[in-house]
């Protein structure tokens, strides 16, 4: 009976004049109109139509890949509860930070869930790069989903670096220093890029707000689009690698 | 096909014309292509001079330390503020740096190792700033240092003196 009703009910939702202009496909009764469904959303159209059941095995990817999007999520979400507590500025940031942990509430966890999250996706996406490399995604026709990864790592680690300033400790600022004069040694370029990356010849306020800026708004732009790249060439472009059968009996 | 139809592709045009002239919208995509890049690189230089500050609010360069008589004959004197040891021998007055050659950390004087220390990696350095041991690549850097008609020793970190200049007093 309750079940009856609950199908009535949906049945009832579904012939709704709102629900049919959100989606006009009618029931996916047929593959054509599953199919049309997926193509008619815009967080659906990414995936595949398709895939082989092999590519969805856990030992296939040990879903390293997706850990290291969800990880992002986590940090995209955490982070912005963040900013509303923050300010780029000297000594306020590490006031800021203090009250985070100290005062504003459940502000320890969100920072602490920031901070952790943030250390497992270094480790997630080496993993997922290391994975990759040894099973041999990184080869035709991967080798440009290879390329944009390794951007990926580059901006993971661009990243952690530059969050690691903004707490405006001993730790954050000695860490921010070696970093810095690392890039000095760099021939010819080295200089004038540590001045522009620090906007001055010390870390100071200047420093602080531009690696904040480019923390909370350039990496991670940059990142969501080399995502969208990524998972595209993952879903549309080839699928996962799965090895073919003769590769497998070669190896027995 | 028709005849007419080639000038709708690119290599129909050019066999069209007879090859090797450059017909106008060839040209004119030339000129598009050229003012794009113009403007391009005018962004990126003008991003990057935008983002080189053109006023620093950062330490003064150039600062006193008091007489001479401060600072006693043989002793290393570690100036906080500005990150600079007065070293004082029988000869006369050094000003040397502080920060680490190696990565930038700030060292400090061990009276009891007669050494300056590294925090940061190890480096140790001599009295003179000559690097003793650890991954440091050149000695502490001397500054500038002079006395003002006033009997005031001045230093000046823009300043670089050679290893082996020392101010007698």
């Amino acid at each position: 009976m309750a079940n009856s009703l609950t199908q009535r009910s949906i049945q009832k939702l579904r012939s709704t004049r709102v629900w049919r202009s959100i989606f006009r496909r009618g029931p996916a009764r047929t593959n054509r109109s599953r199919s049309l469904a997926i193509f008619g959303n815009l967080f659906l159209h990414v995936l595949p139509v398709k895939v082989r059941e092999k590519s969805l095995r856990v030992r296939a990817t040990y879903y390293l890949g997706s850990v290291c999007f969800f990880l992002f999520l986590i940090l995209t979400a955490t982070g912005i509860l963040l900013m509303f507590y923050y300010h780029p500025a000297v000594p306020q940031a590490y006031r800021d930070m203090k009250d985070l942990r100290f005062v504003v509430s459940s502000g320890v966890f969100l920072r602490n869930l920031h901070r952790l999250a943030g250390h497992a996706m270094v480790v997630a996406v080496f993993w997922h790069m290391f994975h990759v490399f040894f099973r041999g995604g990184y080869k035709p026709p991967h080798e440009f989903n290879w390329v944009v990864g390794v951007g990926l790592l580059l901006l993971t680690l661009f990243l952690s670096y530059t969050g690691y300033l903004l707490p405006w400790d001993q730790l954050a600022f000695w860490a921010i220093t070696v970093g810095t004069n690392i890039i000095s040694y760099m021939p010819i370029l080295g200089r004038p890029m540590r001045f522009l990356l620090l906007g001055g010849n010390i870390i100071g306020e200047n420093a602080l707000l531009r690696f904040y800026v480019l923390h909370c708004v350039v990496l991670p732009a940059v990142a969501v689009i080399l995502i969208g790249v990524h998972l595209w060439r993952v879903q549309k472009d080839g699928g996962l690698t799965v090895r073919e059968e003769h590769e497998r009996e070669n190896q027995l | 096909m028709p005849e007419s139809d080639t000038a709708t592709s690119v290599a129909g045009r050019r066999a069209e014309n007879g090859g090797g002239e450059t017909d106008r919208r060839d040209f004119l995509n030339g000129i598009a292509a050229a003012a794009l890049g113009v403007t391009g690189l005018g962004t990126v230089v003008t991003i990057t001079k935008y983002l080189s500050p053109n006023v620093l609010f950062e330490p003064p360069t150039s600062f006193r330390i008091g007489p001479p008589d401060d600072y006693p004959v043989n002793s290393v004197t570690y100036i906080a503020d500005q990150q600079v040891y007065v070293v004082r021998t029988a000869m006369g007055f050094v000003a040397e740096s502080a920060i680490c050659t190696h990565l930038g950390c700030i060292t400090q004087w061990k009276p009891e190792l007669d050494q300056i220390a590294c925090p940061c990696h190890g480096s140790r350095f001599n009295r003179d700033g000559t690097v003793a041991q650890g991954p440091a690549p050149r000695p502490l850097s001397h500054f500038g240092i002079r006395l003002t008609p006033d009997g005031n020793l001045l230093v000046d970190r823009l300043e670089i003196l050679p290893q082996t200049q020392i101010l007698k007093v």
